[in-house]
């Protein structure tokens, strides 16, 4: 097994840095020593990144648990010593005056950030794609996309420059782009990791996520970030769950398993990837209970109304006055207004904010928008049903592997529907994880998602455990430089 | 088509944004075709289904008191594209009428 610092878990990196076997600059740059150095220029997950900056951050490390451990952070958090732009010409250059919550609670940790990842512009898109600097590759195959929205840190988790990264999951970017890049990819519940920081996109629906490669570490940077905060009052005030109880086992717990999700359009590598999880679950003593569940084709369209009318209300601060870029040109304030924006937005983002517009104006609102929510209602509900009958349910992320770059651009409803059973977590505000289970015949990520009721992360903590000691998990460890030869160029 | 050429014309408007001539029938392709998509939550049955906006029941206030954080406008303005004196700085708002 390779011992080089760069494949060890955050755990066991920042173990080294307190005994002061390793130093925390060593630690930090160890990520940019692996596959990086040959791969970052192909791979692309990374949009700022700055030598002086992650060295003073190593410096300045605070002792911790996560002391000296580089982090990938999604570039829609703010951070101080970095720029923070969402992958949008509308944000060039900007840098803010403050950090978020969430990188405040990593740095108070010992963490150190080490470059900001790229991602669809405003979280908007599937596939990372949709970024004002370029798309992001997968690092098992270079012709694909690694998914999206935070696609660069999840890749950039996968390959080793980081052994952790925070993301946003507003209808699976964070769980999605996990899956297409083999790592764990936690979108918490509603309310429990701050957003004060995090750029909002749809307000409801957003939450800060959690990708590594360790089950362990998912929990430790669950335990470091989750709880109340006074700059975010959606946070919710009661103490976060422990999850310290991560590798209890599984024994006694009901899964349920919605098989009449995946009887169609679902990739039958993934579905293999489905029974074989189950079956290991089983084996280590959890029950399978066999249930239909809502098709996730409601969640979709109720999503793609309620996300793009709270992004078109959120959007509308981005006006060309008091940060990122203004037209230069512009005779009275409407016209700044117009042509700042028209400049400064992608495709995407447009397209989202004009149907969220129409979602929410006169004589199409109740039509639209209410109907949305009080189906939101009705989605809560049925999970709030399924959970009386099971502890967590497993499902897929997405209905298919990676996809090549360029394949779902054209067609925004095709893109929108990759989101299919990740949505619905968000619209319920229940937490969802996304849990590798090897490779296909072809050598992509296979995955799985957990889902929970509100609170349940530490039985997801404890069924991805389960699976991660029976599975075949695809993480570094060392292995993969002789199994997976990645990456791969096809 | 739900959507036409002018409804694009119309809520970009209010979303002020400006669509060339050339993208707006695409436009109203693609937004048409999310929303027959839409559609789909008329087949569920919403009968005593209120509406979730989704603030958690707990939802806190807290004293209407400084909390010690503060932005000065210095610092403030650091990310503005232009300001002066410690304001934002815009192109004019309303005419200047003459006297």
């Amino acid at each position: 097994m390779s011992d080089a610092l760069w494949t060890l878990s955050a755990t066991a990196l920042a173990a080294r840095v307190r005994s002061g076997a390793v130093a925390p600059e060593a630690a930090v740059e160890s990520g940019w020593e692996g596959p990086a150095a040959r791969w970052e220029s192909d791979v692309r997950a990374m949009v700022a990144v700055d030598p002086v900056a992650r060295a003073a951050g190593a410096k300045a490390a605070a002792g911790g648990p996560l002391q000296g451990v580089p982090v990938v952070v999604k570039d829609n958090l703010c951070t101080t010593d970095y720029t923070t732009t969402c992958a949008s010409k509308i944000l060039a250059g900007y840098r803010s005056p403050y950090d978020a919550t969430v990188i405040r609670r990593l740095r108070a940790a010992g963490a150190v950030v080490t470059g900001k990842g790229n991602m669809d512009e405003f979280a908007m898109g599937s596939s990372t794609e949709y970024s004002a600097y370029g798309p992001t590759r997968n690092p098992f195959d270079l012709a694909r996309v690694p998914g999206g929205s935070s696609g660069g840190p999840a890749a950039a988790v996968a390959y080793g420059l980081a052994p952790i990264g925070l993301g946003s999951d507003t209808g699976g970017s964070v769980r999605q782009p996990a899956a297409f890049c083999g790592v764990l990819g936690l979108k918490p519940t509603y309310g429990r990791l701050s957003r004060y920081g995090l750029v909002a996109f749809g307000s409801s629906l957003d939450q800060v996520g959690i990708f590594a490669r360790h089950v362990g570490d998912v929990a430790l940077i669950y335990a470091v970030l989750a709880g109340p905060d006074d700059c975010d009052a959606t946070t919710r005030r009661a103490p976060a769950p422990d999850v310290s109880g991560w590798a209890q086992g599984v024994k006694g717990l009901r899964f349920g398993w919605p098989a009449n999700l995946w009887q169609a359009g679902v990739d039958a590598e993934l579905v293999e990837g489905l029974e074989e999880a189950a079956a290991w679950l089983e084996a280590a003593g959890a029950e399978r209970v066999r249930f239909d569940f809502m098709p996730g084709e409601y969640a979709v369209a109720t999503y793609y109304l309620v996300a793009t009318a709270e992004a078109s209300s959120n959007l509308a601060r981005f006006d060309g006055v008091r940060y990122g870029f203004r037209h230069a040109d512009s005779p009275d304030v409407r016209a700044l207004y117009t042509r700042t924006r028209s400049a400064g937005f992608g495709p995407e983002v447009k397209r989202r904010i004009l149907l969220g517009t129409y979602a929410l104006s006169a004589g199409y609102y109740d039509a639209y928008y209410l109907t949305a929510q009080r189906a939101r209602t009705r989605i809560r509900r049925e999970h709030e049903e399924a959970f009386r009958r099971c502890d967590f349910m497993i499902l897929p992320v997405s209905p298919t592997l990676p996809f090549r770059l360029g394949e779902k651009t054209e067609d925004p409803l095709a893109m929108y529907l990759s989101d299919i059973f990740t949505i619905g977590a968000n619209l319920a505000g229940i937490p969802g994880l996304t849990v590798p289970v090897g490779l296909t015949a072809a050598g992509l990520p296979r995955a799985v998602q957990l889902l929970g009721p509100e609170d349940a992360e530490p039985t997801l903590l404890r069924a991805a455990r389960a699976l991660e000691v029976h599975g075949d998990v695809a993480r570094l460890d060392g292995r993969h430089e002789t199994e997976f030869a990645w990456p791969t160029k096809r | 088509m739900s959507i036409s050429r002018d409804d694009v014309n119309r809520i970009a408007e209010l979303a002020r944004l400006e669509i060339p001539e050339a993208d707006a029938d695409l436009l109203a392709g693609q937004l048409s075709q999310v929303l027959d998509f839409a559609a789909t939550l008329n087949r569920l049955d919403l009968e005593g289904c209120e509406p979730t906006a989704f603030a958690p029941a707990d939802a806190p206030l807290r004293d209407d008191a400084p909390d010690g954080r503060r932005l000065t406008p210095e610092r403030a303005l650091e990310g503005a594209p232009e300001g002066e004196d410690g304001f934002f700085l815009v192109p004019p708002v309303v005419e200047n009428l003459a006297p």
